[in-house]
């Protein structure tokens, strides 16, 4: 009996530091912040023109081949990349997508503000003061019908499948690198060069392959989906996945950064049973030599 | 040189030679434990253990650890993460049991200030333990930097300036403990000489020298009962082991410390497989930058308590420095566990709980810690840092006013 209150004791006094120094103290130092918004209601005011409009796919083609195609690929309708990634970051600061998928990875919402005022709907408009443009000009001088067919192209030609490595590199490769993913051959680099990229954003944006283990689930679900909300002023673009896309890169992090999650997951439990039966056969050890002195 | 007869086994060759069944008697069969304990007596078996998981894992992570700036990150966390067959599991294993080792060392040294263990001939148990403490400290630092994130790489900036501020040859001291004006490559490498050499050796050294310490003097016991421990044995090995005071170290003794052990290592392996965070902490799975200070940067949870009595003396005292303030409570808080013996100046050994003024003081003390603890890693701004200051302060007058404490309660029994 005694020993079970000495017992609780040390429990206690261990749990009470220990709530101290992490859920408390971790509360105090990252505040919460909302939940990730995927519907995007903060730009619908921007586009509440286009969001009552259908969208004309065919219309939209001839749209976006005339305004869009002197700088983005669309590699699925026979639009190779204008330049080689070195040259485009060089042109334009960053190397541009390739609109092929952008119908799928992005909220639809999203794009088309996005179309009408890049800086805006990524949220990055104080990176772009003193003379300094965004390297994709908005289109708020087309008309609602219009944007609204371009969207509508967009997610026409979009694939219905996408593996999660497909994912990331469409979304988050232009400037980020995660090089566990293929250590070997570097083929997991960024696609803009570390001096342009450096230039572009004002610091080389960091290798991702450890952050899942050094952000975790939460943070990375609010932080991709507004990364002001952690890092106020951050250079970092706002890009506007859909929660399903947003789910696929976190996972494509998880694959990559924590590779052996499945195995420890499951060796984990034969561990601790192993361990329950060594401590009931030690306990009766121990009832059998302590029934003779007591 | 000895008459050696022929054998007829190879026990008997063995024992001819080495005197084994001697040897195994003194050190087991008949090495005498008090029978009056409870499970708090079992942590040296668990520290021993645990330090064992440490020394094994070690050398599994040690085969692809590569101690280089350039290199070190990506060989812990690419090429013994998740190249290296279950090199995980020894990481986890290896960062979890270096926590979980000053969970059951600060229960060890605190059952041993409850119990008096420390003092009336006991004096050099205590010391020889805190110097593992110490040791352990040192080692626990020098292995956190080993990954080289930004945890690593801040926490070596900000230990190994506080040497700066050591008069006359402070700075000096810093470039001599760096290798390098800057924390950087040689820093790094030595400290993985200090962590998988010098350090093992030397702990394992004190180790050897913390148990023999415990021979003269021997264990003590729930009710810090004294008694003639050879009687004591006599009765054992007659036959009388109900009546007898004392238990042989094997098998009676050691039963109990697996039978606590098997509990230990159930919550410990918990730990290393799906609650690993707290001691490995995600920042440190940031690359380390010398251009980017992390938002908040604290040591590890067993360093928290005597950061913050360094960082409590937060503003200038009577025209000495912030920091210099700060650096001697640190030293102070360091050294003063040393002298606890004489600074307890009652001359009978009793448990806390019979010791009035000195059980008041024990879980203030135990308050105190836990405060400076939780303190030392929020942010030091606003009430914070105050709470931080008296905590830092409650500290110190509390082992200043130890031996009042400790004559007051010898005085009401009448033994002063």
């Amino acid at each position: 009996m005694r020993e079970l209150k000495i017992l609780a004791v040390v429990v206690a006094l261990t749990l009470i530091t220990y709530w101290g120094v992490e859920p408390f103290a971790h509360s105090q130092m990252h505040p919460h912040v909302a939940a990730a918004d995927f519907e995007f209601e903060d730009v619908k005011k921007d586009i509440s023109d286009i969001t009552s409009l259908t969208g004309n796919a065919a219309a939209g083609e001839v749209l976006v081949t005339s305004n869009c195609t002197a700088c983005h690929a669309i590699k699925v309708k026979g639009f190779p990349e204008v330049m080689d990634h070195a040259s485009a970051a060089a042109a334009y600061g960053v190397t541009p997508p390739d609109l092929s998928t952008a119908g799928k990875l992005y909220n639809a919402a999203y794009l088309a503000a996005f179309i009408k005022n890049p800086a805006k709907a990524s949220i990055v408009e104080h990176k772009f003061v003193d003379g300094r443009a965004h390297p994709m000009p908005a289109y708020n001088w087309m008309q609602p019908q219009e944007i609204a067919d371009m969207v509508a192209y967009l997610q026409s030609i979009a694939p219905e499948e996408m593996t999660n490595k497909e994912v990331f590199t469409n979304a988050c490769q232009r400037c980020h690198s995660i090089k566990y993913a293929d250590m070997k051959n570097g083929t997991m680099a960024a696609y803009t060069p570390d001096e342009n990229i450096k230039a572009y954003m004002g610091k080389i944006p960091p290798d991702l392959s450890q952050m899942i283990r050094s952000r975790g689930h939460e943070y990375l679900e609010t932080f991709i989906n507004d990364p002001q909300k952690h890092l106020e002023g951050t250079a970092m673009p706002r890009v506007g996945l859909t929660e399903a896309s947003q789910e696929q890169v976190v996972t494509y992090l998880e694959e990559i950064g924590d590779s052996k999650k499945a195995q420890r997951e499951e060796l984990g439990p034969k561990f601790l049973i192993y361990l329950v039966i060594f401590a009931i056969f030690a306990f009766l050890w121990k009832g059998s030599k302590w029934r003779d002195v007591h | 040189m000895a008459k050696f007869e022929k054998a007829n086994s190879v026990g008997e060759w063995l024992d001819q030679r080495l005197n084994l069944t001697t040897f195994n008697k003194v050190m087991m069969t008949e090495y005498w434990i008090p029978k009056d304990i409870n499970f708090l007596w079992a942590m040296g078996v668990l520290l021993a253990t645990t330090f064992g998981i440490l020394i094994i894992s070690g050398i599994f992570l040690m085969m692809y650890y590569k101690p280089d700036i350039g290199l070190a990150f990506d060989s812990v966390n690419y090429t013994i993460m998740q190249e290296v067959a279950f090199g995980w599991l020894f990481r986890h294993m290896h960062g979890v049991a270096a926590s979980v080792v000053f969970l059951i060392i600060y229960i060890h040294m605190f059952t041993g200030i409850y119990y008096g263990s420390y003092k009336q001939g006991r004096e050099m148990i205590w010391i020889s333990g805190m110097l593992l403490f110490m040791t352990f400290s040192a080692a626990g630092f020098s292995g956190y930097m080993l990954p080289w994130g930004q945890m690593s790489y801040w926490a070596a900036m900000v230990i190994t300036n506080l040497f700066g501020g050591v008069p006359v040859i402070g700075d000096a001291l810093v470039v001599w403990i760096r290798g390098d004006f800057n924390v950087a490559d040689a820093t790094l490498t030595r400290f993985f000489m200090l962590h998988v050499f010098l350090l093992p050796v030397v702990i394992m050294g004190i180790i050897g020298l913390h148990f023999y310490t415990l021979r003269v003097p021997h264990v003590n016991n729930q009710n810090s009962e004294e008694f003639d421990y050879d009687e004591e044995a006599e009765k054992y090995l007659a036959g009388n082991k109900r009546e007898s005071k004392v238990i042989p170290f094997w098998p009676v003794f050691i039963s109990k410390d697996l039978a606590v052990l098997g509990v230990f290592l159930i919550f410990y392996f918990y730990l290393v497989f799906f609650h690993y965070n707290f001691a490995m902490d995600p920042v440190n799975f940031d690359p380390a930058d010398n251009m980017v200070t992390p938002a908040h940067i604290y040591p590890e949870w067993y360093f928290l308590w005597s950061y913050e009595v360094l960082r409590g003396f937060f503003f200038d005292i009577a025209g000495v420095k912030a920091f210099d303030v700060g650096l001697i409570a640190f030293g102070f808080a360091n050294a003063i566990f040393l002298v606890l013996p004489w600074l307890d100046r009652d001359p009978v050994i009793l448990p806390a709980h019979k010791r009035p003024m000195f059980f008041i003081w024990f879980w203030v003390l135990m308050a105190d810690l836990i405060v400076l603890t939780v303190y030392g890693k929020l942010p030091p701004t606003g009430t914070n840092a105050w709470v931080g200051f008296f905590a830092a302060v409650a500290f110190i007058l509390l082992f200043l006013i130890l031996p009042i404490v400790t004559k007051i309660d010898a005085k009401k029994r009448g033994a002063l």
